[in-house]
């Protein structure tokens, strides 16, 4: 019965090559020195709905290099998912402004179908529940020879289901020769985790996107989808960008953060920046809500007040300014001024109000103990 | 798919006026079968030529007609057939010792010979019958009909159990002396029915338990149509009928269609009663009959063989279309709604309740009811007019049919409830028109204080467990009774002797007759049916006729009336009185 | 898997005794609690003229005269055993499964069964397929193009087409293209497939394209709403994140998913139809199982009431089954189960 099912997917996996533009797969551009091989550019990304246009990313700039791996930490709407989603070109309402280059090829604005060649090879998501994003009615092993073949349609289906075993081997699912014919359901979280990541990485892409891939799991099993990452990152020298609301995750992973606030970045640097000095009121919230295993026992989690700020009608001047404990040394500035990203450190950049006086005092005074 | 739909779209719009009328009033629920109505909706008659004329004379042989029965044909075995197309087209495949005639209107109700030489030749007392065969009568397998053929036939029609929907005169008539069915007969050749003789191949007698002086009918009943024992096979010998007519059996499709082809060995020598015009006859069954409307008028098919007139759908649409109209002929029928009097019920059991009742009916609300002057005429009595020698008679005239209230509050005073009363009324649930009827006499009573209480039974079992069920209706305090009624064949005793003879009254329920009892019409009947001399037998039942309506036992309703729709392409057609209908014998076609 | 199917078909055996055993209740118990004696439930199959001897000849005949139980192990016997009927002259064996014999026309039930059963299949077969195919890819395309001018009037359609009944549409469509028109079959039109292949899918283009705008109105509703459903599900979000070309998309992962509950409908509507398509062959006087159970139950004609009733209970048990079995098929999810 599977074997049959396999083989029916297999022969529909030839459909889309065959609409593939003419000439096979396109070249990929030479890579221009001069740009970071995925650079974003004041991208904003907004939703008409009923009630008004809703800003879910609002000029966000970030760049990452091959080999890299860059955190995007955030609350929930903060507008990290709407971002990654932009540079797959997955949106289908949205309006997209700015600038995305990807191995020197500008994304936003480009066709469709050049965007469509690109996922799945040059850039693939690994997404956060990976039970309902994988197909229910399709095995595991023919998912992944679906997402194979579509980029090589030369290769065979005895080499595409070759080449699927051994990525689940390498994803460390055991037996996967066998457990290739299987169905999701089959599978516990965890290996549905890595069977999506083994179809992520099907086609070596350049830049892997994780959004949350580990928030659905346990606890134990969050640990080594996140070692599996890293190693095969290693492996497979491909950037990585890893999306999370956990900065405890970020911290083991990440070489830089982007920490984003109401669809824009708030701040931004190398990790050992970010986590050594701390320079938002924002990030500090973040650090003081992660349980740490090291933490005295005494020491109690401090949550942010109040709920992320509604994007449809943001707050004027600092998007943050309702929740931030220092807004009133900001002489009304975060009230009616919007802040800017500056440097505050070697490449770690802010957007705040407080003068950088005021912010080493708040540091080492109220936050340091939580480093 | 989407491109067959787009341009039915564009003419839907154009036709759904058109069709809009004949779908939804299919919905208005069809008459089952047995007696379907031949009322309907719409005022005024159609037709270029009344009930009487012939439509397109011509002798021209050859082509197909097409007929088609909404419902299944009752049975094609002469012994088992009771409906009076049946009738009408088993003259196609079968002699029986006499006919009613091929012609037009009233003449289409007389008797001829036909595989008889004469009419019978009774005895003196009418109780014994004699006929003479023609010579030269075969089957379609070329053996000669003789008398004994003749007997087979009806000793087989009188085995109920086999062949249960037929008529029971013989059973009724004969003087069967215990014989039940050639089937349990003891005699080698079956033939051991004491009741009827067969001296000579040629000649046949009848013998009669009591007199009866119009045995010429029984004798036209298709149970005379000769059958072969040796091809006799009971129940199953409908598949096969063995020909005698013009017509034989080419296929039998049991339910669904049967074709006819002519008959190589009838001999038009021996037939002056036919001159069959088309070369095939196709009959479909058990087909719509919203579908046959469209396609009689769409020129697709040739006859609905029901000859109950097309349904209130067409009707409608033929009654806006002055071209569709010249087609069609508003035949009236032997049918008559009305609805009888329970003389059980007080205060109805007092003649005077009876006459006022007779007296505030509006007789116009009733035609309403059955759809107008289409649907038929107002009836006055019982016999409809084309019944040979009816009378057209009121016993209780009111200007314009209304009713005459004075005349219905002084017989109410004598009645001794000058106030009115209050009884009920039944009627079919299943028929709109008869549920409208109700309606329409319990406006009319009111008028006069009679309050109707109205209450419908279901179709099915109104005669065996409802109306005609004379505890039932006494304990229910039914006192009118919706019904009506038509004839077997057109004939006084065809028409009236199972609706007014008490006799016929059974307590067990499913009679026929639901409230007539008087001793004196049940002595007019006898005397009637004893009567030899035509003109004065049909005097008599018009005295039959007289005294229900005397007693008020029935209130006349409608003479009902058929819209029927004739292609152009069919030559010959006329209505018959003999069955009220087109007549199939004659009918031919253009289309080859 | 096998226990399985073997218990569902011992229920359904159950199921069609207590179907039968309703139908015979509702017959002959109902009328008797209303007073209807043997002579008067004979009645209904007797010419008008009849006696009381006669209608006692055939209530004996019939064997009404047995309790009810008695004509209904009767009934059980000659369905198991077979049994004789008389034809008047001579005694036919009515082998088993026999289904009796009309009280009406005395012709054996089954054959009448078997002959009709071919225009029913032919009939539901070929409208399914264009119900299927119709509906599901109006369903699709209003999905995807959700709030459009196309959406927006294939579910006016659709809706339109639910709401109409089958003898007006069936009608209307014979006026205009049969009669009309010229170019479709007039009504009672039916050849056999096996005579003529071309001629039969001509004779039923008619019905089968109004019978299945009545169900693929259904079809595209459902479609359109389980498409909706399907495509916001994350799956479709990976799907398209493999770069998969959007038709791939929409069909393969979304129309996989959104299938179920469309097949689900589909086998329960088809056993419906294989019992009888009861309007459609009424309309178009197709000499089909409808149309004969229609006739017998107006003619009160138990044999056949019994036949149509069995045929029919045992269509949607068969499909309700096909179903069940089929639901594994398509999701795999059930399998394991």
């Amino acid at each position: 019965m599977s074997g049959d099912k396999g083989f029916r997917v297999r022969q529909e996996g030839h459909l889309p090559v065959t609409w593939r533009p003419e000439g096979g797969l396109p070249d990929i551009p030479a890579e221009s020195t001069a740009r970071p091989f995925l650079d974003v550019r004041d991208l904003r990304v907004r939703f008409s709905t009923d009630d008004g246009v809703v800003k879910a990313v609002d000029g966000l700039s970030f760049s990452l290099e091959r080999g890299s791996r860059l955190g995007i930490v955030g609350e929930s709407g903060s507008g990290k998912s709407v971002s990654s989603l932009a540079i797959m070109g997955l949106h289908r309402q949205a309006q997209i402004t700015g600038e995305i280059w990807l191995g020197g090829e500008q994304l936003v604005g480009a066709d469709p179908e050049r965007v469509r060649s690109l996922r799945g090879r040059r850039m693939a998501m690994i997404f956060q529940d990976p039970l309902s994003a994988l197909h229910p009615y399709y095995t595991v092993g023919a998912q992944i020879v679906e997402a194979y073949r579509l980029h090589h349609p030369e290769a065979s289906k005895k080499a595409a289901r070759a080449h699927a075993v051994d990525l689940l081997g390498r994803v460390g699912i055991p037996q996967p020769s066998s457990r290739v014919d299987d169905h999701p359901h089959n599978f516990s979280g965890g290996m549905r985790q890595r069977a999506m990541i083994a179809m992520a990485l099907a086609n070596d892409p350049d830049l892997l996107i994780a959004d949350e891939p580990t928030t659905a799991l346990d606890v134990t099993v969050q640990a080594q989808i996140l070692d599996l990452i890293l190693d095969l990152q290693a492996e497979f020298d491909s950037a990585v960008m890893l999306i999370t609301h956990d900065l405890g995750v970020v911290a083991e992973v990440a070489d830089d953060i982007l920490v984003m606030y109401a669809g824009r970045g708030v701040e931004y640097g190398p990790a050992t920046e970010v986590f050594s000095a701390p320079a938002h009121p924002y990030t500090w919230g973040l650090l003081e809500s992660v349980p740490r295993f090291d933490r005295e026992r005494e020491s109690r989690l401090v949550p942010i007040p109040g709920s992320p700020p509604s994007l449809l009608d943001p707050p004027s001047g600092c998007p943050f300014h309702p929740r931030c404990r220092y807004r009133g040394l900001t002489d009304g500035l975060a009230e009616t001024e919007r802040p800017e990203l500056h440097d505050v450190g070697p490449g770690h950049r802010v957007a705040c109000h407080l003068d950088d006086a005021e912010r080493r005092r708040i540091v080492d005074e109220e936050v340091a103990a939580w480093l | 798919m989407r491109r067959t739909r787009k341009n039915p779209r564009r003419l839907t719009a154009l036709a759904l006026g058109a069709v809009a009328a004949v779908a939804l009033a299919a919905c208005g629920g069809p008459s089952t079968t047995g007696s379907g109505s031949g009322g309907g909706t719409g005022g005024g008659a159609g037709g270029t030529a009344d009930a009487g004329g012939i439509h397109n004379p011509s002798d021209a042989t050859g082509g197909t007609i097409r007929m088609a029965n909404s419902g299944d044909w009752d049975s094609l075995d002469p012994a088992d057939t009771y409906y009076a197309y049946a009738w009408n087209f088993v003259r196609l495949y079968g002699r029986s010792l006499m006919m009613f005639k091929s012609a037009p209107g009233q003449e289409g109700a007389t008797l001829v010979p036909d595989l008889a030489e004469s009419a019978g030749t009774p005895n003196a007392d009418s109780t014994q019958w004699t006929y003479t065969l023609r010579q030269g009568v075969k089957f379609e397998d070329g053996t000669p009909v003789t008398s004994k053929d003749v007997k087979y036939a009806v000793e087989r029609s009188l085995d109920k159990t086999t062949f249960p929907n037929g008529p029971t005169y013989f059973n009724d008539f004969l003087d069967l002396q215990g014989y039940t069915s050639p089937y349990q007969d003891s005699s080698p050749d079956k033939l051991g029915l004491k009741a009827i003789d067969t001296p000579d191949d040629r000649t046949i007698v009848f013998k009669l338990s009591k007199p009866f002086s119009g045995f010429d009918y029984f004798a036209q009943l298709p149970a005379t149509i000769p059958v072969p024992q040796a091809k006799d096979t009971g129940s199953k010998y409908k598949e096969h009928v063995v020909s005698t007519g013009p017509y034989m059996f080419e296929t039998n499709d049991l339910g669904k269609s049967f074709a006819m082809v002519r008959n190589p060995n009838w001999d038009q020598a021996t037939d002056p009663n036919r001159k069959p015009l088309p070369d095939r006859i196709e009959v479909a069954l058990n087909v719509n009959s919203d579908d046959i409307d469209n396609r009689l008028i769409a020129g697709d098919l040739d006859v609905q063989i029901e000859g109950s007139g097309v349904g209130p759908a067409a009707q409608g649409r033929i009654l806006a279309d002055q071209n569709l109209k010249a087609s069609t002929d508003n035949a009236l029928l032997a049918r008559s709604w009305f609805t009888n009097v329970n003389g059980e019920v007080a205060p109805l059991d007092n003649i005077h309740c009876r006459i006022a009742v007779q007296y505030a009916v509006d007789r116009t609300g009733y035609q309403r009811a059955y759809g107008g002057a289409t649907g038929g005429d107002i009836a006055t009595n019982l016999m409809p007019p084309v019944i040979p020698g009816a009378e057209q008679f009121d016993l209780y005239p009111s200007a314009g049919n209304t009713g005459d209230l004075a005349k219905a509050k002084d017989e109410l005073n004598q009645c001794g409830q000058p106030n009115g009363f209050t009884t009920g009324i039944s009627y079919r649930a299943e028929r709109p028109k008869e549920k409208a009827t109700a309606e329409a006499l319990q406006q009319s009573l009111q008028r006069v204080g009679i309050n109707l209480e109205i209450k419908p039974y279901p179709l099915v079992d109104y005669l065996k467990l409802y109306a005609g069920k004379p505890d039932f209706a006494k304990a229910n305090n039914l006192g009118l009774m919706v019904y009506g009624w038509g004839a077997d064949w057109p004939d006084g005793f065809g028409f009236l002797s199972q609706i007014v003879d008490s006799r016929v009254i059974r307590d067990t329920g499913g009679n026929s007759n639901l409230s007539v009892r008087d001793p004196a019409v049940d002595a007019l009947v006898d005397k009637a049916v004893t009567t030899g001399d035509d003109a004065s037998r049909q005097k008599a039942w018009v005295d039959v006729d007289r005294k229900v309506m005397e007693d008020a036992y029935i209130i006349p309703g409608i003479w009902a009336k058929g819209l029927l729709y004739r292609p152009a392409n069919l030559t010959n057609v006329f209505i018959t009185n003999g069955f009220q209908m087109y007549d199939y014998l004659a009918m031919g076609t253009t289309r080859k | 898997m096998l226990v399985y199917v073997v218990r569902r078909l011992l229920a359904a055996v159950v199921l069609l005794l207590v179907v039968t055993a309703a139908t015979f209740a509702i017959f002959f118990l109902v009328p008797r609690l209303a007073g209807a004696t043997p002579e008067s439930l004979a009645s209904r199959y007797v010419g008008r003229t009849a006696d009381e001897a006669t209608m006692r000849a055939i209530a004996t005949k019939l064997g009404f005269f047995d309790p009810v139980y008695v004509q209904y192990g009767r009934f059980l016997r000659q369905l198991v055993f077979g049994a004789d009927f008389s034809t008047g002259p001579t005694t036919v064996h009515c082998p088993a499964p026999c289904l009796g014999y009309s009280f009406l026309t005395q012709n054996p039930v089954l054959p009448d069964i078997i002959d009709r059963l071919p225009v029913t299949m032919s009939l539901a077969a070929g409208a399914a397929v264009l119900w299927l195919t119709s509906g599901v890819a109006i369903g699709v395309l209003s999905a995807l193009r959700r709030g459009s001018v196309f959406d927006r009037a294939a579910m006016s359609v659709a809706l339109t087409g639910v709401s109409l009944p089958i003898f007006f549409t069936g009608l209307l469509s014979l006026s205009i293209f049969s009669y009309g028109l010229g170019i479709t079959a007039p009504g009672g039109s039916y050849t056999r497939i096996e005579d003529n292949p071309l001629l039969w899918a001509y004779d039923l283009l008619l019905p089968w394209i109004t019978l299945a705008f009545l169900y693929s109105a259904a079809y595209a509703r459902l479609t359109r709403a389980g498409m909706l459903d399907t495509m916001g599900e994350d799956f479709i979000r990976t799907a398209r994140a493999k770069g998969l070309p959007e038709r791939t998309v929409v069909v393969k992962h979304g129309l996989r998913a959104a299938l179920t509950p469309i097949l689900t409908l589909f086998g329960l509507d088809l056993g419906l139809l294989l019992g009888g398509a009861i309007l459609t062959e009424s309309t178009f006087s197709l000499p089909g199982i409808g149309k004969y159970s229609v006739d017998a139950v107006v003619n009160n004609d138990l044999p056949k009431v019994l036949g149509v009733v069995i045929v029919g209970s045992l269509f949607i048990i068969v499909a309700n089954l096909v179903v069940d079995l089929l639901y594994a098929v398509v999701d795999p999810r059930v399998r394991t189960r």
